[in-house]
């Protein structure tokens, strides 16, 4: 009995790899300026909370 | 060898997970959201109400993505939703479900950690009432969908006023009743007009199930208590003749054109304009009583 057919990876042409790369650097930068983001906001409030005396 | 024949997997915009957070709904939910904060009679450090906001919005998104996730099949059905990421096809439900339950589950952390629990705890109610109690249970299965469900859009400024004070009170609970009290009327003029489209994919709003003059009937119905429970923060004291006479103008103008609508019927190609017109009002309307509200506490 033959056993399972060996995975293979999914074939792409070089436009669709293109357009891959593109999708995951865009996403990338956003997540980057995102988590910058947070880091100052997560900053601001730490300062306040030490400011105001509160937990 | 063979040939696994797997549909594409390109990752998903960027974009496609911004609409997938519904920014249009999210306008009015920071607004209100935004207006319980500001109506509050506390000052309210600049950074932790930007956080507050931002809490609601992270959370508005999150309701809205696993709204998107769930309801992936209808809104394939439907016109005015076809072009959504998910049934458009522009990306995998599994990313949208991470997405959704990611962004909700952080945005209560960190109303929690950096404003207070009692914010952070209406926050997570109101994620899960807008998905399991209105998406998953009610809108396959009762005309009464959005009068239940419309309570999941009134949270915002009762979280605003919570995050500013730490406690609740009559003012906030009256902006609740109000946009509960406003769902109704909202979206039911909405359904007039795309009536078939909600027909199509299935979903009992109040016109496919119970028809026209019925509809019509409930939205003069809903606007009577909505009108009252508009004015009363100025009668019970709780605020001052700006937003007196500015609720009472709004609220009569909201109450003509919902008059309008409650007592005509459909003609033979009907374009439907006092049900467009209430339906775009009732977005102005809010807009317009919350500003009000803001500017009485801050001029009177």
């Amino acid at each position: 009995m033959p056993g399972p057919a060996p995975f293979e990876w999914e074939k792409h042409t070089a436009e669709e790899n293109e357009l891959i790369r593109r999708r995951q650097r865009s996403r990338a930068r956003i997540t980057a300026l995102l988590l910058g983001a947070l880091v100052i906001l997560f900053f601001f409030i730490s300062i306040e909370k030490i400011r105001s005396g509160t937990p | 060898m063979t040939t696994m024949t797997r549909p594409l997997t390109v990752p998903a915009d960027w974009r496609d997970f911004l609409a997938l957070t519904k920014p249009g709904v999210m306008r009015l939910v920071v607004f209100t959201g935004l207006c319980g904060l500001l109506a509050a009679p506390v000052a309210v450090d600049p950074v932790l109400g930007f956080t507050a906001i931002l809490c609601i919005a992270l959370a508005a998104g999150a309701a809205g993505a696993l709204n998107q996730w769930y309801e992936s099949d209808l809104d394939a059905k439907m016109k005015r939703t076809r072009g959504r990421p998910l049934p458009a096809g522009r990306m995998d439900r599994q990313s949208a479900l991470h997405f959704g339950v990611g962004l909700g589950t952080f945005a209560v952390i960190l109303m929690g950690l950096a404003i207070n629990l009692l914010a952070a705890a209406i926050l997570a109610a109101s994620i899960l009432f807008y998905v399991v109690i209105y998406t998953v249970w009610l809108k396959r299965r009762t005309p009464q969908n959005i009068v239940i469900g419309g309570a999941a859009g009134a949270f915002p400024p009762v979280i605003g006023w919570a995050a500013a004070t730490d406690h609740v009170t009559a003012l906030p609970l009256l902006m609740f009743a109000l946009i509960f009290l406003w769902t109704p009327p909202h979206f039911w003029a909405l359904a007039m007009f795309v009536k078939s489209d909600y027909a199509n994919a299935g979903v009992p709003m109040l016109p496919v199930v119970a028809g026209e003059r019925v509809t019509r009937a409930q939205i003069g119905l809903y606007t009577i208590p909505m009108v009252a429970v508009a004015v009363a923060p100025w009668p019970l004291g709780l605020t001052h003749a700006i937003y007196g006479i500015v609720a009472v103008a709004a609220s009569a103008f909201f109450g003509l054109l919902a008059f309008r609508v409650a007592s005509r019927r459909t003609q033979t190609n009907d374009r439907m304009r006092p049900e467009k017109q209430l339906f775009a009002y009732s977005i102005a309307y809010l807009f317009v009583i919350f500003g009000a509200l803001v500017v009485d506490r801050f001029v009177a």
